[in-house]
């Protein structure tokens, strides 16, 4: 797969997330009730840094959970091999609880679907949104972000790549052509 | 969505013999991500839904039967339970046809325990379903000993380098054969002690050290798995008295005082208390035995799900 275009650099990544915390901030008027959840597995890092912000902010820590989806994909009796089970990790009940599902990318849609239906075995939120890194648009189900970092149209065939620190050594977001 | 690392080779669980150490730790790793699923408020997830699971139970058992069906319930698939008592089979069908009649039904897997080993193995190179070895005699249980390294790398936080002593009624157990080959090609040290008529011979070919004593055993050990002296097994006693063998065999808080500090003990169950294992020590705090069972629902939960999925058509 060839770079074709560099979307964000480190810099421009931390300022994107900077933002996104401050949006979830103002949707919620505070932190009160509010739950950072990262979906497996580039959301984890990205929701754990909007955490981070929020708590630098408001000088007060907002609970942070991460939640696993394999079990719930829509396609699990068409692809093998079966792809790998991690546990999710609540901190506390999420009853009553704003939920904010944080990932990378916003694509189909299906990651979303499936993230909303494993939140939902662990109780009733009083309200669930999504916060996406960058969306690529390519809907496939009734599904939008509430907080975006960046939107950037994309053709079928291309591949966004986000790299996190955390997990792949540096900060940046490409654009790949299969 | 994410990609996949690791898959398992074939479509069948006959035994842990034929796995390598990458299968095994993909297990492993999985069950940890199933242990969580079976402490959320909701403790059920859809990746099995629409699948049928057989569970043919051949030979009795409880803990191993109860466990898979909460593990297949668990991952939502569908369950039938087929026990010999009761069935087709007193009226004299044979194994191979019980199969091809249930295979009609189009299971998607089939749970075996039988007497015989090798019975999973017929199954598996007959029908279309995924096989599952729940015990076929004196042969593997490869469940129980995926289990079993799960609690000892729950508790000490690997096998490689692990002193595991395993005592008891080796002869007759398939649990001791799958825990051997599962322990060895972890990397574990694995120590076998019984009165001579429970050892086979050549034995120590599998790669394992054969001491004559429990207290030798104990020495140096960080697990010691006890195991149940099978009289259903045993035509006659193959020692003296159940007495005798507590004597001499029969873990006791006692004989635990030279153990090293932290050595945890384990049981496949169903315990003889007072025959291989004091009930102090059973109930005492060196034991894992009730943890080992509860994480026999998330092994064989990872086990479901990692044969269930669609198969890669080579």
């Amino acid at each position: 797969m060839n770079v074709k275009k560099r979307l964000l650099d480190g810099a421009r990544m931390t300022r994107a997330i900077r933002r996104m915390a401050i949006e979830i901030l103002e949707k919620n008027r505070g932190t009160q009730d509010l739950m950072i959840v990262g979906i497996r597995s580039r959301g984890v890092p990205i929701a754990e840094r909007i955490a981070k912000e929020i708590e630098e902010m408001e000088a007060h820590p907002v609970p942070f959970g991460i939640i696993d989806i394999t079990l719930y994909r829509d396609d699990l009796t068409t692809i093998a091999p079966q792809p790998v089970v991690k546990p999710t990790k609540l901190p506390e009940p999420i009853d009553d609880k704003i939920v904010v599902l944080v990932d990378d990318v916003l694509y189909t849609g299906r990651t979303v679907r499936a993230a909303l239906d494993a939140l939902i075995d662990f109780g009733r939120p009083k309200s669930v949104m999504l916060a996406v890194l960058i969306d690529r648009g390519h809907r496939e189900l009734p599904i939008h972000a509430d907080v975006i970092g960046k939107t950037v149209p994309t053709d079928a065939n291309e591949v966004i790549k986000v790299k996190m620190a955390e997990t792949d050594g540096e900060d940046e977001v490409l654009i790949m052509e299969k | 969505m994410r990609a996949e690392t690791s898959s398992l080779k074939s479509k069948d669980l006959l035994g842990i013999e034929p796995l390598s150490p990458d299968e095994i730790t993909l297990i492993l790793d999985t069950a940890e991500g199933f242990k969580e699923v079976s402490e959320r408020p909701v403790k059920k997830v859809p990746a099995l839904r629409g699948q049928l699971v057989i569970n043919l139970f051949m030979e009795a058992s409880t803990r191993t039967r109860v466990s898979f069906e909460i593990a297949e319930k668990r991952l939502s698939a569908d369950t039938l339970n087929f026990a010999a008592a009761g069935s087709a089979v007193e009226k004299g069908e044979t194994l191979i046809d019980t199969a091809q009649n249930l295979m009609a039904m189009a299971p998607d897997m089939i749970v075996i325990r039988h007497k015989y080993p090798g019975a999973p193995k017929m199954l598996a190179e007959r029908l279309p379903a995924s096989i599952i070895n729940a015990g076929d005699g004196a042969h593997e249980h490869p469940t129980q000993a995926l289990l079993d390294a799960f609690t000892i790398r729950e508790r000490l936080g690997r096998l490689a380098g692990v002193n595991v002593s395993i005592v008891g009624d080796i002869a007759h157990s398939r649990v001791v054969r799958s825990n051997i080959h599962l322990l060895t090609k972890m990397g574990a040290k694995v120590t076998l002690a019984a009165p001579p008529s429970l050892m086979p011979v050549e034995v120590e070919r599998m790669g394992v050290r054969v001491v004559s004593s429990l207290d030798a055993a104990i020495d140096g050990a960080d697990v010691i798995m006890m195991l149940r002296i099978q009289l259903e097994r045993q035509g006659k006693l193959s020692f003296p008295s159940l007495r005798e063998y507590y004597n001499t065999f029969g873990l006791t808080p006692d004989r635990l005082r030279r153990a090293k500090e932290g050595v945890i003990v384990m049981h496949p169950g169903p315990i003889n208390r007072g025959v291989e294992i004091a009930s102090d020590v059973a109930d005492g705090p060196w034991s894992v035995i009730l943890n080992q069972v509860t994480n026999g629902v998330a092994v064989r939960m990872a086990v479901l799900y990692l044969l269930g999925g669609a198969h890669s058509t080579e």
